[in-house]
């Protein structure tokens, strides 16, 4: 049999992932291309929330969407028809996250004459925090009804965030939430999150947030 | 179920380091996994077996060896260390906030045993 040798690795498990997140951080630099990864819980509103930012931005850039499932297509027909704007659905085949190879993958298949491209994230708070998409900007969406403790809860999703989206503002007062309590809970974990309280239904904050992105996207074209 | 993510980045990287030292077969992993990681290391060992059966060039049969590190977490108001898991981010000693994790966090290859 032969000698069993021992090598020394030291390197974390998200390694491999994460050289390919900045391989493609690079590459969309220098492409002028400005990725969004966005992430929420199941039922947050990420997708009317896409939807109306997408209608304040159309005017201003070339803007591509990334829907990743599990599995169906209603999302990406949804953005579709709520904007015009193409939609390209990418299933992550039951796994609960998308890796930077999956993204870059989605974005091969895009035409890349674009200024714009936002990735809806699988629904969920744990997994896809814990895997850079290789993504310019990260932002989450919390909506009023999941509750303003999730800060506590799930800690790194709100540490890995640049953008925080406050959704469904419009039932604070049904859910017992507070602003100023959700506000101190993120601060706890991320000091430099911004805070955007909005209402996808009937557009409140969402000219702010979207002023947020256009800034954001200038930061990273210069 | 991010773990299956999680072993398919592992099983990446050691292929990778397999392969540079021309090994003929990888026998063990060591991982060092932290507390608070958000890593469980019960559900990582159980889609090990399949993943390195079914994903891995080098690895068939290979096993896997977990280190948990403890979580602890250092007070910049009192100076003070303290159990993570069983406190969280509020000093138990003196209720300040200024808190950070010394130790908890890893996700760590620590070595591999190849052939």
């Amino acid at each position: 049999m032969s000698e069993v040798k021992v090598i020394e690795i030291k390197k974390s498990i998200f390694n491999a992932n994460e050289i390919d997140a900045d391989n493609l951080r690079k590459e969309l630099k220098k492409k002028k291309i400005f990725l969004l990864n966005l992430m929420s819980s199941p039922g947050a509103g990420k997708t009317t929330t896409l939807i109306k930012l997408i209608n304040n931005l159309k005017a201003d850039y070339r803007i591509a969407v990334m829907e990743a499932d599990i599995d169906s297509d209603v999302d990406a027909i949804k953005i579709l028809e709520g904007t015009g704007v193409k939609a390209i659905q990418l299933h992550t085949g039951g796994m609960c996250h998308l890796d930077a190879e999956m993204t870059k993958q989605g974005l091969d298949n895009l035409n890349l004459d674009i200024d714009l491209v936002i990735l809806e994230n699988v629904g969920n708070l744990v997994c896809p925090a814990e895997f850079d998409t290789g993504a310019c900007k990260n932002m989450m969406i919390l909506s009023v009804p999941e509750g303003d403790d999730k800060p506590l809860k799930y800690p790194l999703m709100f540490q890995v965030c640049d953008i925080v989206a406050i959704n469904k503002i419009d039932c604070m007062e049904l859910f017992d939430f507070s602003l100023e309590r959700v506000e101190k809970y993120i601060k706890q974990r991320n000091e430099k999150a911004t805070i955007y309280p909005i209402c996808a239904k009937d557009g409140r904050g969402i000219s702010e947030l979207a002023d947020k992105i256009r800034q954001e996207i200038k930061e990273w074209r210069e | 179920m991010h773990e299956l993510g999680i072993v398919f980045s592992i099983i990446k990287q050691v292929d990778g380091v397999a392969r540079e030292h021309n090994a003929a077969s990888v026998k063990e992993v060591t991982l060092e996994i932290g507390e608070v990681s958000g890593v469980v290391p019960k559900y990582l060992s159980d889609c090990w077996k399949w993943a390195v059966d079914n994903r891995s060039e080098f690895m068939k049969g290979c096993e896997l060896r977990i280190i948990p590190i403890m979580a602890k977490t250092y007070c910049e108001s009192c100076e003070k260390t303290y159990e993570t898991v069983k406190f969280g981010k509020i000093c138990p000693y003196c209720k300040s906030e200024k808190t950070y994790l010394l130790t908890g966090n890893e996700t760590y290859i620590k070595d591999i045993k190849v052939t």
